[in-house]
């Protein structure tokens, strides 16, 4: 579905991203996963459209869209949860769900809506709230359920474990593995590579911006050194 | 007692026309973080138009429509050849550049227009539809307040309630969480400065109604001003910018009524000094708003 080929992002002089290749497969949950600042989200931002590459090519379903631009890239299915969370503080929590189907057409987006309710119950009893106001748990609920209001086909999520507690995380964990079940392509970006790996089928190891290992989620957790490095073990 | 309610029937007139430049700066500042130094150039287009409009016949609504309209592509287009090519490169980049639009129209007023203040076509009866006692609400006065009421009310709608003004509120909170959500945040800018000229260029009518002398050069203090009123309400907030206008005229009439008219000018950089001691962010700004 996504193929990303040798793929290089600068920032000024920086070369974050240094010629990163790998691939999505329609349906299926990949992970990224690497240590701080190893370039996770800085794939995510250019398969996103918000920085361009210098060299390489993003392809989805055999059409180049590293030039497109933003708004272009969410209109052929790719939705981003980005890090950090990034909802609209002083916005109530109905009208960022609304934004997230900005580009639907008129009331097109209300079967989503009540499954992202039904996802998230929290986010319909907080409805009127203003987002600035929610925890941190229910923001990122409020982040996941904004991205699938614009019923993408592949969602991008940039370490939706950040900042939360074990049980919350399971949780969040769980419900990815849903929206996947009902069809959706996830590409997952985490530093919980424990979690990540368990519920992915591919994982990419990332060390600062290139591709140190790759493989099935299975083999990936039982790899010498994926445990000593990222699953404590 | 009359002479100050007559005074604070002057100011509210006033202000209304500070208040609806103010809404243009804070609008384009809250989205893209610009202090747009042309904006005030936009605000005698307005006046130019409308002049030209009445002169040539056209009834009042109708120049009106016009001396929105035409301001507004001014916008559009200033953005589009001016401020956008730089919306990557550094703050000062695009704030210097704005001077350099602001000089280029006024400039280009004073070459196409002449220097010389022109009479603004009276043509609203100089009666006044109000009387109280001593105080009196002349037409003009009663339309510039009833008319900017009227915009201000249609531009909150706007921005709460369309898609587009939502959207225009999410940018001005998040820029690249607004992308994410597949706003075309090009388009929202371009809407944005469309609304805030559209405004200026009503104020440029009323004013010239309302002072009726008209001039290339009218938009610097007034822009001025008007950029100082948004300051005070706290930029890059609408009900802000409204209140801070309101504020302005009535403070400038005030002190010109009962001080001395010597003051006026003063008056609207005393308040910049007096609020950035107070509340730096504004009245209506909170300081962990410190915008990205
Ligand atoms: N705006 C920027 N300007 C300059 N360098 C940047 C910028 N953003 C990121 N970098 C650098 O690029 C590299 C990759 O950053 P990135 O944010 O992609 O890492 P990450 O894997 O997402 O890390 P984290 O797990 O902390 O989110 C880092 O070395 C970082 O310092
Ligand atoms: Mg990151």
């Amino acid at each position: 579905m996504l193929t990303v080929e040798n793929l290089h992002v600068y920032y000024g002089a920086i070369h974050a991203i240094q010629g990163i290749s790998f691939s999505v497969r329609q349906g299926e949950i990949v992970t990224l996963i690497g240590a701080n600042g190893a370039g996770k989200s800085t794939i995510l931002k250019t398969i996103s459209g918000l920085l361009r590459p210098r060299g390489g090519k993003i392809i989805l379903e055999g059409e180049e869209i590293s030039t497109l631009a933003p708004h272009q890239i969410v209109a052929r299915g790719i939705s981003q949860v980005p890090e950090g969370r990034r909802v609209f503080p002083e916005l109530s929590v109905m009208e960022n769900l609304e934004l997230g189907a900005y580009q639907r057409k008129g009331k097109e987006h209300m079967d989503e809506l009540k499954r992202v309710f039904t996802l998230f119950p929290r986010l319909k009893e907080r409805r009127n709230q203003r987002a600035g106001t929610l925890s941190g748990g229910e923001q990122q609920m409020l982040a996941i359920g904004r991205g699938l209001m614009a019923k993408p086909r592949l969602l991008l999520l940039d370490e939706p474990s950040m900042g939360l507690a074990p049980l919350l995380v399971k949780e969040i964990f769980s419900i990815i593995r849903e929206i996947n079940a009902a069809g959706t392509t996830i590409l997952l970006v985490e530093q919980n590579a424990n979690m990540a790996l368990s519920i992915a089928q591919t994982g990419y190891v990332l060390e600062t911006g290139e591709i140190a290992l790759s493989g099935p989620a299975g083999e990936l957790t039982r790899n010498e050194e994926v445990r000593k490095a990222y699953l404590g073990l | 007692m009359s002479q100050l309610l007559q005074q604070l029937v002057n100011g509210l007139s006033l202000g209304s026309i500070y208040a609806l430049i103010a809404l243009g700066y804070t609008m384009v500042y809250g989205i893209i973080r610009l202090i747009n130094f042309a904006h005030g150039d936009i605000y005698m287009v307005g006046a130019f138009v409308g002049y030209f409009a009445l002169r040539g016949g056209l009834p009042l609504p109708f120049a009106f429509f016009l001396a929105m309209i035409i301001p507004a592509l001014f916008g559009l287009v200033i953005e589009f050849f001016a401020y956008r090519p730089l919306r990557n490169a550094p703050r000062i980049a695009a704030l210097i550049t704005a001077i350099g639009v602001s000089l280029f129209l006024e400039n280009l007023g004073i070459l196409v227009l002449s220097p010389d203040p022109r009479p603004f076509p009276q043509v609203l009866p100089d009666k006044s539809i109000i009387s109280y006692g001593d105080v009196n609400v002349s037409l003009t006065q009663f339309l510039m307040i009833v008319i900017t009421l009227a915009l201000m009310v249609l531009l909150t709608l706007f921005v709460h309630y369309t898609k587009t003004g939502k959207a225009m509120r999410a940018v001005s909170q998040d820029r690249e969480a607004a992308q994410l959500m597949g706003i075309n945040i090009n388009r929202i800018i371009s809407v944005t400065f469309v609304i805030g000229s559209a405004l200026a260029g009503a104020a440029g009518v009323l004013v010239g109604l309302y002072i009726p002398r008209i001039e290339p050069l009218m938009g610097v203090m007034y822009g001025l001003k008007a950029f100082v009123a948004a300051v005070i309400g706290g930029i890059g907030i609408i009900p802000g910018a409204m209140l801070g206008g309101v504020l302005m005229g009535l403070a400038e009439t005030l002190v010109t009524g009962f001080l001395a008219s010597t003051w006026r000018d003063a008056i609207a950089f005393g308040l910049l000094i007096l609020i950035l001691l107070i509340k730096p962010s504004g009245i209506f700004g909170t300081s962990s708003r410190t915008k990205v």
